[in-house]
């Protein structure tokens, strides 16, 4: 049995205090009023408050909650002598920034969980041989679902209900003909993008996912002292199941959360971009748990064997991950539709570095470190690995949300960093408290055997 | 100089590998194993070096990138940069995207062939080659273990080998050339 050191449950909590202090003040440095944000530009290094900048608000995709008529037939000029409306234009996107930091933030932890879980039912309906000895590393990592789930589904109502505007769509005005903000593109989506919908997609999501979590790890519990392998069958059918639930879900979860932030864009390998993206993260995410606890001595049967398959699986999941995002961006570029490009337009211009940045931490890094074999087995190297791996998926995250969102106001400061530091530490005692509440061995697992003796 | 040598014939891996670390245990040099199939774990036990073809393969894959890149640079940029559906063919980087196709192709290309043909050069493997097995048994369900004589005595290394579950054993003059 494992017991969570108290060292730890301070270590968590000051990393979820110092974050909600974090998150608190960029709530608080929000600027609330145009004048406020003259000023804040007045100070800023990049002055660009001036005329010149009629681009900017033409770009529909780059504001969430835009002043222009969101089509694409906004006459310049318009734009062009309006300062207050820029202003304006800049105020809701620095309105966006701390929701959009927080949403980002839940929600990469959130896809740490589910890809753990989606691993671990795969790892079940596979009847795979060497991971049994993981499983209960992997069903504390996805005790942080619910929790996760009902944080996200939150911050959901709370964009629906109009607290914030991360979502643009979710303007009534937007389908409203008579109003002068009215979109053609996003009313003719409204059967699909709209909010009682979009909430009962989330919440039919959410508790499937849950319900598949908690009857495996109940089941997986009672196995523990079963006689027979009823528990384990019963596993395996739930997973199948939940497997052919979780691709559709999945794939729906990726539009409506993800890419319903541009709502004039579509691609349609998205689903599967976030879902690889999602599974790195959950490989290493598992690799590092096991190797903490394996480090302190926990686990008796894990051995360098299993530590060198998850690194495999790091390795060729970063490399899907990259063969997804090239796909995705090259299929675009190449063809250069005006309509489809702008996604690509607004991250190259604005967000050069983290665009391609990422590039290199999440294919490059991982590429060249964990493609011999013998690396694969040393832990602190497949550690340092997975630190650049994660950073680069947060940086995904953030790439698809934040240009949607805040446009060009970005920036990595106190919202992000807080609301990083707060979710990291709530995962950490959440997952290691659920660790502590189960033998660490699954003890009567039909491939345990085979597991403890994994070699490769 | 002729030399000796002994060749035991199992009918079981698993007599195989044992014997081979009995073997291995007394000194005595194996010069070589016949297998029908791949025995896992049969190099370990005698000892091989482990093979650096991976090595060679990832030089080759950065041989091969390195040839698209130049090839396609010296094509699509320098030599004749036409504008070709509107493409920007200003420099290499612009254009990227649409070569990584063939820059991965390449690299993959170069990596498994020239890997391939390393391995037939270094196995020494080529159509016409004289076949090397002393024994036909040992490509269907025999294995032989060919253990050098050497200064041993030939009755002792025999009996030794018997006990360790050979099924056949004889004494082999080996001339210089083979």
């Amino acid at each position: 049995m494992y017991t969570l050191p108290n060292k730890l449950k301070l270590f968590a909590t000051i990393f979820m205090v110092v974050g909600a202090i974090g998150i608190i003040s960029g709530f608080l440095t929000t600027p609330s009023t145009t004048a406020e944000v003259k000023e804040m530009m007045a100070d800023a290094h990049h002055d660009e408050g001036t005329a010149g900048d009629h681009e900017m608000m033409k770009d529909e995709h780059a504001g969430g909650h835009d002043e222009t008529k969101a089509s694409h037939g906004v006459s310049s000029d318009n734009a062009h002598d309006n300062e207050e409306e820029h202003l304006l234009h800049t105020l809701h996107q620095m309105q966006n920034r701390p929701w959009s930091a927080l949403y980002i933030a839940s929600f990469f932890f959130f896809m740490i969980a589910l890809g753990t879980l989606a691993f671990y039912a795969i790892q079940y309906a596979a009847q795979a041989g060497w991971s049994p000895v993981l499983f209960r590393v992997m069903e504390g990592i996805t005790a942080y679902l619910p929790i996760a789930s009902v944080i996200l589904f939150v911050l959901l109502l709370l964009s629906a209900f109009g607290v914030n505007h991360i979502f643009h769509w979710m303007d009534p005005e937007l389908v409203d003909v008579n109003s002068d903000k009215y979109d053609k593109i996003i009313d003719g989506k409204s059967g699909y993008l709209n909010v009682p919908f979009f909430l009962i997609r989330a919440a039919i999501y959410l508790i499937g996912w849950n319900l598949y979590r908690f009857y495996s790890r109940k089941y997986s519990l009672r196995d523990d002292d079963a006689t027979d392998n009823r528990w384990f069958k019963k596993n395996f059918k739930m997973s199948a199941v939940f497997l052919v639930f979780f691709i559709v879900t999945e794939s729906m979860m990726s539009w409506d959360w993800i890419m319903s932030f541009d709502p004039h864009w579509f691609s349609t390998l998205f689903g599967w971009y976030v879902f690889a993206g999602m599974m790195v993260c959950a490989f290493t995410v598992i690799a590092m748990v096991t190797m903490i606890l394996k480090s302190q001595g926990y686990l008796e049967y894990v051995n360098d064997s299993h530590i060198h398959d998850l690194a495999k699986f790091m390795f060729a999941f970063s490399i899907f991950w990259t063969y997804l995002w090239f796909s995705q961006f090259m299929l675009i570029w190449y063809a250069n539709i005006p309509e489809e490009v702008t996604y690509f337009v607004t991250r190259i211009e604005d967000y050069k570095l983290p665009f391609f940045g990422m590039l290199v931490m999440n294919f490059v890094f991982p590429v060249l470190l964990l493609m011999n074999s013998d690396y694969k087995r040393i832990n602190w190297f497949v550690v340092m690995t997975g630190i650049v791996i994660l950073a680069g998926h947060y940086v995904d995250v953030f790439n698809m949300v934040m240009p949607a969102t805040v446009g060009k106001s970005w920036y990595i400061g106190l919202p992000e960093i807080g609301s990083m530091l707060f979710f990291f530490g709530l995962f950490v005692l959440v997952v290691f408290t659920a660790l502590a509440k189960a033998p660490l061995l699954a003890k009567n697992n039909p491939f345990m055997k085979e597991s403890k003796h994994f070699h490769y | 100089m002729a030399s000796k040598v002994i060749h035991a014939i199992y009918t079981d891996d698993d007599l195989l590998m044992q014997a081979v670390k009995q073997v291995r245990g007394e000194h005595y040099h194996i010069e070589e194993v016949y297998t029908p199939f791949p025995v896992h774990g049969l190099d370990k036990a005698m000892g091989l070096a482990p093979t650096r073809i991976a090595i060679t393969s990832f030089l080759y894959g950065l041989v091969g990138l390195s040839v698209a890149t130049v090839m396609m640079n010296y094509i699509m940029i320098q030599d004749w940069p036409q504008n070709i559906g509107g493409k920007p063919s200003f420099s290499y980087i612009e254009n990227m995207p649409a070569f990584v196709p063939i820059m991965f192709e390449m690299t993959v290309f170069f990596a498994a062939h020239l890997m391939v043909i390393t391995f037939y050069m270094r196995s020494k493997l080529w159509p016409f080659k004289k076949a090397e097995n002393p024994d036909v048994r040992t490509t269907d369900d025999h294995f032989l273990m060919a253990v050098d004589v050497g200064n041993n005595d030939v009755e002792q290394l025999s009996k030794f080998l018997y006990d360790t579950g050979a099924l056949e054993i004889s004494l082999i003059e080996n001339d210089e050339d083979h």
